[in-house]
């Protein structure tokens, strides 16, 4: 009330507006410093969890991490110590590199035909609702889909089951993320290319991908890194070995399938090497996402 | 009324106008016959008849949605783009229909070329800027004399020689703007569209823009749409005046009014719309 009351006055004579922080009501200073607290705290407590896996694995693991970890067979008794993880680390970077090499390719030409040639026809939009309910599917389904639908005909577990059901999981999450990142890419571009009398297909691969090179990157990254931890389907389809085996033919293992296997035994020993294929997989999602990121900026465009 | 037509005339109206160059009857290079465009099924513009004339320049002015974005965008098939546009009527480039069954839109634009309303250049270095368009065209000979040709051509080149590796995007908007009539110069057009070009540019990056107009009206032809009316009378040699009218059904249309020299629309329209438009009194 008092407020209405001084501004005729003040519009009369006009007083040097006081700009100071201090100046404004204390309720609200202590709603602008709570909701500053408030999303503080929301940080922190989203961080919370990623610190406490990060120091527990790493932790635990560093005891039983070195080279010989990452190269030595793996014991075919779960109660021997020793031994390492390199059939494992063999067998995740052969099986999510072949998911990569099938899902990448075909995960954003899909998005590509998506966002610049069917854009809202009828075909588009199923393949849109098909890969969103394909992203739905959960990984141990899509496990017994290519053991029945592969498996069972091929009559052998191999590392390329896996690779294949690792793809299919990888494919809709690409599909889905790079279109997103093309739809950012403003039309303006793809006008000022059009009228400079390019095909479409040019102006996709020249104006269009760099601008969206580095989100794709991302949703790339993001869908390899969960495909790399993926345990149930692998377990499924790949059987399991103790040496390595460097060839999409026969069993395979994967570091996520050795942890779940060697967590289960009761047996210390094969707990420390759970432990010691955790933080390996960690070590080389990140190894891979720091690399992506690079080269990704290397082909990216600078704003300034 | 007598009074008012009697004063009125381009000097009182615009005071330091230059009164438009002689317009020698220069052979017209497009030619628009009967040409309405539709969204679906609504007629955005109906029935425009006008001629755009070789090294001349031709403006399109009018209040807003009278559709004269819409008949630039038309010249050079960019309409195409937009989903459900079509074009009716005639529209010839050198005697042949631009409308064609088997003309390929982008051998159209190839040869007609356009610059936006928003300077638009590819997030790219200001060299990529400009080497886009020919890389494309499959010239590969010659590229920074190319390049820098281009870049003199926009009146550019003096302002970014040193720093030609530098983002696009890290130009301001006048220089942003000259670097994409650069990039579209850079292709050799022998037309270019502009849709209002300086709407997003202060009055002196607008000077520099209608200087550079002048003087590539000597090497190309060019059509340019604005809401400026002084701008018009500054730069072009012929005017068309578009405006928007409720049809028999209610529905709005954009029409070509009066399409005729610059001099003579802007000292002695011969429409009443017209002459109600540029002095302000409707628009």
């Amino acid at each position: 009330m008092t407020t209405t009351a001084t501004r005729p006055s003040a519009a009369a004579a006009p007083v040097p507006a006081d700009l100071r922080r201090s100046a404004l009501p204390l309720r609200r200073r202590m709603t602008d410093g709570f909701s500053k607290g408030l999303m503080g705290l929301a940080l922190l407590i989203a961080l919370i969890p990623l610190g406490l896996v990060i120091y527990h694995v790493t932790s635990r693991g560093i005891a039983v991490l070195d080279w010989d970890f990452i190269i030595d067979d793996i014991p075919n008794s779960a109660r021997r110590a020793g031994g390492g993880m390199g059939p494992a680390v063999a067998g995740t970077l052969l099986i999510t590199g072949a998911a990569a090499a099938m899902a990448i390719p075909l995960g954003v030409l899909g998005s590509i035909y998506l966002n610049e040639y069917g854009k809202q026809n009828a075909l588009a939009r199923l393949i849109r609702t098909m890969a969103d309910v394909m992203t739905g599917v959960p990984s141990v389904v899509m496990g017994l889909f290519i053991y029945v639908s592969y498996v069972l005909i091929v009559k052998e577990q191999s590392g390329f089951a896996a690779a294949l059901a690792l793809g299919c999981l990888m494919l809709p999450v690409i599909i889905r993320s790079s279109e997103e990142m093309l739809r950012l890419v403003p039309d303006e571009l793809r006008q000022a290319s059009a009228a400079l009398g390019a095909r479409r297909w040019k102006t996709t691969v020249s104006v269009v991908l760099p601008a969206a090179i580095s989100g794709i990157v991302s949703g790339v990254m993001l869908a390899i890194a969960r495909a790399a931890g993926e345990t149930a389907p692998v377990v499924l389809v790949a059987g399991t070995i103790f040496t390595s085996n460097w060839t999409l033919d026969g069993a395979n293992t994967t570091l996520a399938a050795q942890i779940f296997k060697n967590a289960g035994e009761p047996f210390p020993a094969a707990q420390e090497r759970a432990w010691g294929a955790a933080l390996t997989l960690m070590v080389i999602v990140l190894v891979f996402t720091v690399v992506a990121r690079l080269i990704s900026s290397r082909f990216a465009i600078k704003e300034r | 009324m007598t009074t008012m037509s009697s004063d009125f005339t381009l000097s009182t109206l615009l005071p330091g106008a230059v009164p438009a160059m002689p317009v020698a009857s220069a052979t017209p290079v497009m030619q628009l016959e009967n040409v309405s465009v539709f969204y679906g099924n609504y007629e955005a513009v109906r029935g425009t008849n006008m001629a755009v004339r070789e090294h001349q320049i031709t403006a399109l002015i009018g209040p807003s949605g009278c559709g004269k974005s819409t008949v630039l965008r038309s010249l050079n098939r960019m309409n195409d783009l937009v989903a459900g546009a079509r074009v009716a009527g005639k529209i010839t480039f050198h005697g042949q229909d631009l409308y064609a069954p088997d003309v390929d839109p982008i051998q159209v634009r190839r040869r007609i070329g356009m610059v936006f309303q928003k300077p638009n250049p590819f997030p790219k270095s200001i060299y990529e800027n400009v080497a886009y368009g020919l890389k494309i065209n499959g010239i590969k000979d010659n590229m920074d004399d190319r390049v820098e040709q281009a870049l003199r051509g926009a009146a550019l080149w003096d302002e970014v020689k040193n720093k030609l590796k530098t983002s696009g995007l890290a130009l301001s908007g006048g220089q942003q703007q000259r670097l994409c009539i650069a990039r579209a110069i850079a292709v050799k057009p022998e037309v270019i569209l502009m849709d209002e070009p300086c709407s997003a540019l202060d009055p002196i990056a607008t000077g520099k823009i209608e200087d550079l107009m002048h003087d590539l009206a000597g090497t190309y032809t060019i059509v340019i749409v604005t809401h400026n009316m002084q701008q018009a009378a500054r730069v072009s040699h012929h005017t068309a005046f578009f405006t928007a009218e409720l049809d028999e059904a209610g529905v709005r249309h954009g029409r070509l009014v009066e399409f005729n020299d610059t001099g003579r629309i802007f000292t002695n329209p011969s429409d009443k719309r017209t002459e109600d438009y540029i002095t302000g009194r409707f628009g």
